[in-house]
């Protein structure tokens, strides 16, 4: 599941895809005619509309993938950096940006591209860009305050609007349609001339937006990754067809007191009644967490099993099931609950005189692993922590 | 040798599109520019005037998050990318030239000017927005940021608005 960075590709080596991508996107630039101030400007006076059709169509590919990937669960869009909304500064910085725009003709993107291939007037541009990002540097004791001011956080626009992310998407997608038809008469307009579309373009033009459409209407249609997982989980319960392994209490307790290395302990309980008694040596995985990729690597190995553990028979089941769906871990669940569990491991209570030798037999046994475990957990305390997957702080956008 | 004509806009946004997709699907955020040169900025001040640096929150809060130098900023090794990506296609389409192109009424002094104006006034604008056309807009609009796609209607809106004002850099 991506993103790939950092859990399967290093950082160090995402250095080298950020050069990969560069040079895709310089290409790109260049290729469409960014590089030519000229073509930049034509869109505010009307007669070239290259950059709106050309950014506007990237904009929409990349969104419909990304929503596209999220939807059948290769990409985790709840990692992926989304630029966080300062309201104020939002607005002020983009009007002073326009106002760059338009005086120098280049976003810095494009002066970049624009000084690769020669353009004297590019590279002005970058250099004003230093002389800028230095002043508001020096100046940020004043500018602090419109800075930071209406901070909203990561928002979505679609949940800003309140409605879903894929009607977003629609309205998007059919607004940049209807904006190339527009400004194609418009430009038109502008140059004096007719510049009719070949047929065999037009068709391709036609089958793009169509295509387009049909990507967004399957979405709209079909249940995504989670959803379909948590209908398959509840569809094996229902059928009762899924076969748990179970374990008892005892041999639970035996493989912690003599093999905690070759065993993951899971309690899938909430943290607070984890906090209040747990098995020993065992970690906390609540259940609504199961999917979340830091405890990935619980799931997606056949190294240790995993024992799964909690009060009710049916949470511990529907967790055993997600670890089933996510991974290819070997899992096991415990017959007993915790306090059933609890009961017969803390401070066993020895048996009356009058009791048979199976019972005495029992009891020894309890008590030699509830102490063996007691001593586990002392020796242990410092190592023995789950492994969290640092949660993953992307940085991104310009700043 | 005549240069070739430009791709179609379209087919170079599609591109464009995928190169993003990929971008954020590999690591998770999208593509930029004017990060790379805040990079420089803020180690050069850092290097210059390490005092001075402790007091300005804006330029020590970038270093201490990346505390390797820009030379191992992600955006910095982008930009260095689109460098070299510009500077390939402009070989291969003839149009790698040393030329000024400026509106036809003004001169080149003017047109060198206005340019690192409009640098300043991008480059400043980029920090308070907090990206610029390709951070903020494009990879907002990607992921759908309410912020991205406001400061993209900002800059175009804000061009627009000026854009008659300005009518003598560009127009006869």
């Amino acid at each position: 599941m991506g993103p790939l960075v950092p859990f399967i590709i290093s950082e160090e080596f995402n250095l080298v895809v950020a050069l990969i991508a560069g040079i895709g996107f310089g290409f790109i630039l260049e290729q469409a005619g960014f590089s030519s101030t000229k073509k930049l400007v034509g869109l505010f006076y009307g007669y070239d509309f290259t950059v709106l059709k050309v950014f506007f169509t990237a904009g929409v590919t990349a969104m419909i993938g990304v929503l596209l990937f999220g939807h059948i669960g290769i990409l985790d869009l709840s990692v992926i950096y989304i630029n966080p909304t300062f309201l104020t500064s939002a607005i002020v910085g983009g009007v002073i940006m326009g106002a760059g725009f338009i005086i120098g003709g280049f976003c810095p993107g494009t002066s970049i591209v624009a000084a690769s291939v020669g353009k004297l007037d590019g590279l002005a541009f970058v250099f004003g860009g230093f002389l800028g990002v230095l002043a508001f540097s020096v100046g940020f004791p004043y500018l602090e305050e419109l800075y930071y001011a209406n901070a909203q956080g990561p928002v979505i626009i679609s949940d800003k609007l309140g409605i879903s992310k894929m009607l977003f998407a629609f309205a998007l997608t059919a607004v940049a349609f209807a904006a190339f038809y527009f400004t194609g008469k418009i430009e038109d307009r502008v140059n004096n001339v007719k510049q009719p579309i070949p047929k065999q373009t037009f068709n391709r033009y036609a089958i793009s937006m169509g295509l387009a459409f049909v990507l967004l209407g399957m979405m709209a249609i079909t249940p995504d990754y989670e959803q379909l997982l948590q209908s398959r989980i509840a569809r094996a319960e229902q059928q009762k067809k899924c076969v748990f392994y179970e374990v008892s209490a005892e041999k639970l307790a035996f493989e912690i007191a003599n093999n905690h290395y070759k065993v993951n302990v899971i309690d899938v309980r909430s943290p607070e009644e984890f906090e209040e008694y747990h098995i020993p040596l065992a970690i906390n995985i609540p259940l609504e967490e199961i999917l979340d990729r830091k405890w990935e690597r619980y799931f997606k190995q056949t190294i240790k099993p995993n024992y799964f553990y909690a009060e009710s028979d049916t949470i511990v089941k529907k967790a055993c099931l997600l670890a089933r769906f996510v991974g290819d871990s070997e899992n096991y669940i415990l017959r007993e609950s915790v306090s059933q569990f609890e009961a017969m491991f803390q401070n066993p209570q020895p048996p009356p005189a009058y009791a048979s030798k199976q019972e005495f037999n029992t009891y020894n046994f309890r008590k030699e692993v509830a102490y063996k475990m007691e001593n586990l957990v002392e020796a242990l305390k410092n190592i023995n922590q789950p492994i969290v997957q640092e949660p993953i702080k992307i940085q991104g956008g310009c700043s | 040798m005549k240069s070739k004509p430009y791709m179609n806009p379209y087919l170079a946004g599609v591109f464009l599109g995928l190169i993003l997709l990929g971008t954020i699907y590999v690591t998770g955020r999208g593509l930029g520019a004017s990060g790379a040169v805040k990079s420089f900025v803020a180690n050069g001040i850092a290097e210059v005037a390490p005092e001075y640096t402790r007091q300005n929150s804006f330029i020590s809060s970038y270093i201490n998050d990346r505390p390797n130098g820009p030379l191992q900023d992600w955006l910095v090794i982008q930009v260095l990318g689109v460098i070299i990506g510009a500077f390939i296609s402009g070989v291969l389409s003839n149009r790698l030239k040393l030329k000024l192109e400026r509106g036809p009424r003004i001169t080149n002094n003017t047109r060198i000017v206005a340019a690192i104006i409009g640098g300043l006034l991008f480059g400043f604008g980029s920090q308070l927005g907090r990206g610029c056309t390709s951070g903020s807009a494009l990879s907002g609009m990607a992921v759908m940021s309410f912020g991205g796609i406001i400061t993209m209607l900002a800059i175009f809106g804000s061009g627009y608005g000026l854009a008659y004002f300005f009518k003598k850099l560009w127009l006869k």
